[in-house]
């Protein structure tokens, strides 16, 4: 039960963006959700799955989720689709067409912007997709923004007829602030698909005449933008520096520089180039903060407007008040010295697998595999590129494995003569865009070994479902696909289809080095579940018996973290050459009894103690 | 209350409860009227990776983040990582810490070393540090859980507002929620607030 779904209009709690996104659908009265999970976004449509009144599902990708929600709009429904920034390249396709025949439900499309990289493979500012794709952008500061502008962009796109982007970031997404409710669910009429070929048929006849249309609707949409009160001017005494700025941004600036005059951008596509003229007008420096592209800076400037912008502020990362206030001071004439503070050197720790991860066996085995190359792709898996596995060469984008797999296949160099080519990828990102580049792979006789480690979940985003997972967003049972029969009818031969228990490492091991040296793809498939979900089962913790420890390392180079050093001895063998031994101890409140490291400890010193009540901590020796 | 921001930053590694802490926190504040933004980058973090909740109250707040040299409060879960955010806490500020130690993998195979003394080094900036084995105290309560609460009542004696309203929070929410562990999450709280005062 969550309090939220519940509450009345007028009360007031503390919320993420994300959180503040379904509440605000809710009311808005959507009744058509779907996604595909991506940080910093996937919450919003688990917090709308809350909310029984809207249908809500993961779709198996972005394109999909969009589609959905067209359909949805099409039969005038309100509807929502909710994307990570890159999620936003995949469904462009669906986007960019559906600008020119319009809506008729309410149709909102809310990104995440992961300004700063906390967890993807590039840095993109969405806000060109408004420019590109002739969509109007609402760019919420916070969750109570967030909660407003969401509304506010269901009635804009009915009025306009035109899906409308609501840009949010991992600083609007995943910081709680106060909101307070406006309201609650206003139900709407739906008026069911009206057939209108010229209008929903987008063949070049149809298409044409609709441009001009877009263009006209551009216009219309920027007189909204300068009439808008989301397009807010913030009085300041000291007229040396104006900003102009738009999403956290504006909080960082207010924070740092808080006498001075801001014009807020909440509706930012079409910008209002009037009203931001006549600020400039009040101030003697225009200075534009954006995260991350000049965008606004380019269109201002083209406007005939003195700025400031990336000449000073950095084109990427947050701008945080840390990054402003150096930057913009010697502007003032008020020359910055960063702080002398303590400065700490501290090892670095990156993320890793967990304990039991049931990817730590497959990286076990390519780590000790020579002569691949290992094509990675996103999910955790990419953490094989870590210590102690090393064993991930590429990592690109979702399903890219198998297509570049394929084509390094064709394209070999002369030192990869001798190579193997492997790909590597996880079930959702598979059924995702992976499957594709399977099918690809197999119609032009390419040679790929593929490692398909089903965890069952999508592990990296905090475990959601897929249709590889049998059951739905709402955790309901569902049909769930057969990769090993998808494998055979993509035309992979059932020979070579191997289901592999991970755990095992032998097999594992033994698995894909027969596999990587056939003349023809092969497909292996892992099937335990991650172990951070509730399909994974717990056994009685090991421990490892000190004395018939021999220090050889091997379990230390299975990478679970639930295994650490004990201590290290520097040993002379017979051969006169100075040898390392690494005694290893297990961490009994980590570990989850998956056997795995036994299987590498030849002396038989891992156990399952006979009184399991004993705790062993992690304590590393200094 | 009072008339400016206060600061507090709770760091630890994916798993061990920083965000739930931060989140008590946060909620106290509300409850005392203040306005408040709480923030974490803990993208991939359920993975071992470094965890840091930024939670920060007064009148008005706008900007989320802490700067470097802000924070009041440093409220670390594990030794090393309260020294890698140390650069954060004001010369004036309080460092509470578990002296637990947690080694990564890039450690266990030697790439890197645990420092030897992090809570040493830490005092040696000349911060007010606070450490003790929250672990150890758990055990003795039997719940290894219980590190959250300890580390909650231990810097309660910190905090802007009465102790008792961060101890009416938690237990408000194990009340309603696993009443069977509201007692010894009082005493874990009680415990914690004893170890914060040596």
């Amino acid at each position: 039960m969550n309090a939220v779904v519940h509450a009345k209009a007028a009360s007031r709690h503390l919320l993420s963006g994300n959180e503040a996104v379904a509440r605000a659908a809710w009311e808005a009265g959507v009744r058509v959700a779907a996604a595909y999970p991506g940080t910093p976004a996937t919450e919003i449509l688990e917090y709308i799955a809350l909310y029984p009144d809207i249908y809500s599902e993961w779709s198996v990708n972005e394109k999909v989720a969009v589609e959905v929600a067209i359909g949805a709009s099409l039969a005038g429904s309100r509807a929502l689709a909710a994307m990570k920034h890159v999620g936003m390249n995949v469904a462009s396709d669906a986007f960019m067409t559906q600008s020119l025949a319009g809506v008729v439900g309410g149709l909102v499309i809310v990104v995440a912007d992961d300004v700063g990289l906390s967890s993807s493979q590039n840095e993109q500012d969405s806000r060109y997709w408004g420019r590109f794709g002739h969509l109007p952008i609402l760019e919420p500061a916070d969750s109570q923004e967030a909660y407003a502008m969401v509304k506010q962009a269901f009635a804009l796109s009915e009025e306009y007829e035109v899906p409308v982007i609501v840009r949010m970031t991992t600083r609007v997404c995943h910081v709680k602030a106060m909101v307070e409710f406006t309201g609650e669910r206003i139900e709407r009429p739906v008026t069911g698909f009206q057939k209108n070929p010229q209008r929903w048929v987008m063949t070049p006849a149809n298409a044409k005449p609709r441009l001009p249309l877009m263009h006209e609707r551009d216009r219309k949409l920027r007189a909204v933008s300068e009439a808008s009160d989301l397009n807010e001017t913030f009085q300041g005494n000291d007229q040396r520096i104006g900003f102009v700025t738009s999403g956290p941004a504006f909080m960082h600036v207010r924070e740092t520089f808080p006498n001075a005059p801001v014009l807020k951008l909440g509706f930012s596509c079409p910008a209002p180039l009037d009203k931001i003229c006549a600020f400039a007008d009040t101030v003697d420096t225009l200075v534009v903060v954006e995260e991350t592209e000049p965008l606004l800076e380019i269109e201002i400037r083209a406007a005939g407007v003195a700025v400031q912008g990336k000449n000073v502020l950095p084109r990427f990362g947050e701008l945080a008040p840390s990054i402003l206030r150096p930057a913009i001071k010697p502007l003032l004439g008020e020359p910055y010295a960063v702080p002398n503070r303590a400065q700490t050197d501290v090892f670095p720790r990156p993320p890793t697998m967990c304990a039991s991860c049931p990817h730590l066996g497959p990286y076990f085995a390519l780590s000790h595999i020579r002569n691949l190359n290992i094509i990675g792709d996103i999910g955790c898996y990419t953490l094989g590129a870590g210590h102690p596995w090393n064993a991930l060469d590429t990592c690109t984008c979702m399903g890219a494995s198998l297509s570049m797999a394929h084509g390094m296949d064709k394209g070999r160099g002369a030192s990869d003569e001798k190579k193997h080519i492997v790909a590597v990828i996880g079930d959702s990102t598979f059924l995702h865009m992976g499957m594709q580049g399977l099918l690809n792979m197999i119609y032009n006789r390419g040679n790929v070994t593929v490692l398909l480690l089903d965890n069952r979940s999508v592990g990296m985003t905090g475990g959601q479902e897929n249709p590889g997972t049998g059951e739905n967003l709402h955790g309901l049972p569902a049909p769930r696909v057969d990769f090993a029969k998808l494998a055979e009818a993509l035309g992979v031969r059932p020979e070579r289809i191997r289901m592999v228990d991970p755990y095992e490492l032998p097999t594992m091991v033994k698995l894909v080095r027969e596999e990587v040296k056939m003349e023809e793809p092969s497909v292996i498939i892992t099937n335990r579940p991650c172990s951070l979900t509730d399909r994974f089962e717990r056994f009685k913790p090991y421990e490892v018996i000190d004395e018939q420890c021999t220090g050889c390392g091997n379990c230390i180079d299975l990478g679970c973290p639930a295994i650490f050093v004990a201590r290290r001895e520097t040993v002379t063998a017979k051969s006169g050459k100075s040898k390392e031994l690494v005694f290893a101890r297990i961490d009994t409140n980590a570990c989850t009894g998956c056997h795995m490291c036994v299987e590498t400890c030849a002396p038989e010193a891992i156990v399952q103690p006979p009184t399991p009540n004993r705790v062993i901590r992690i304590q590393p020796h200094a | 209350m009072l008339d400016r921001i206060t600061n507090i930053l709770v760091v630890g590694i994916g798993g061990q409860g920083v965000m739930t802490a931060a989140e008590m926190l946060a909620r106290t504040a509300l409850s005392q009227g203040y306005d408040v933004k709480k923030t974490e980058v803990a993208g991939m973090a359920q993975r071992g990776g470094v965890v840091s909740s930024h939670i920060r109250f007064g009148p008005k707040v706008y900007s989320p983040q802490i700067d470097p040299g802000e924070a009041d409060l440093l409220i670390g879960f594990e030794a090393a990582e309260a020294l890698r955010w140390l650069p954060y806490l004001r010369p004036t500020g309080v460092a509470m810490v578990n002296t637990l130690r947690i080694a990564p993998p890039v450690v266990s195979v030697g790439l890197y070393d645990y420092p030897v003394d992090p809570i040493g080094e830490l005092a040696a900036f000349g911060v007010e540090v606070h450490s003790f084995d929250a672990g150890a105290i758990a055990d003795q309560l039997g719940n290894p859980k219980l590190v959250n609460t300890i580390m909650l009542g231990a810097i309660s004696d910190h905090l802007p507002f009465p102790a008792d309203a961060l101890k009416d929070c938690i237990m408000e929410g194990f009340r309603a929620y696993k009443p069977k562990l509201a007692e010894i999450n009082a005493q874990a709280f009680a415990a914690g607030r004893e170890a914060g005062r040596v």
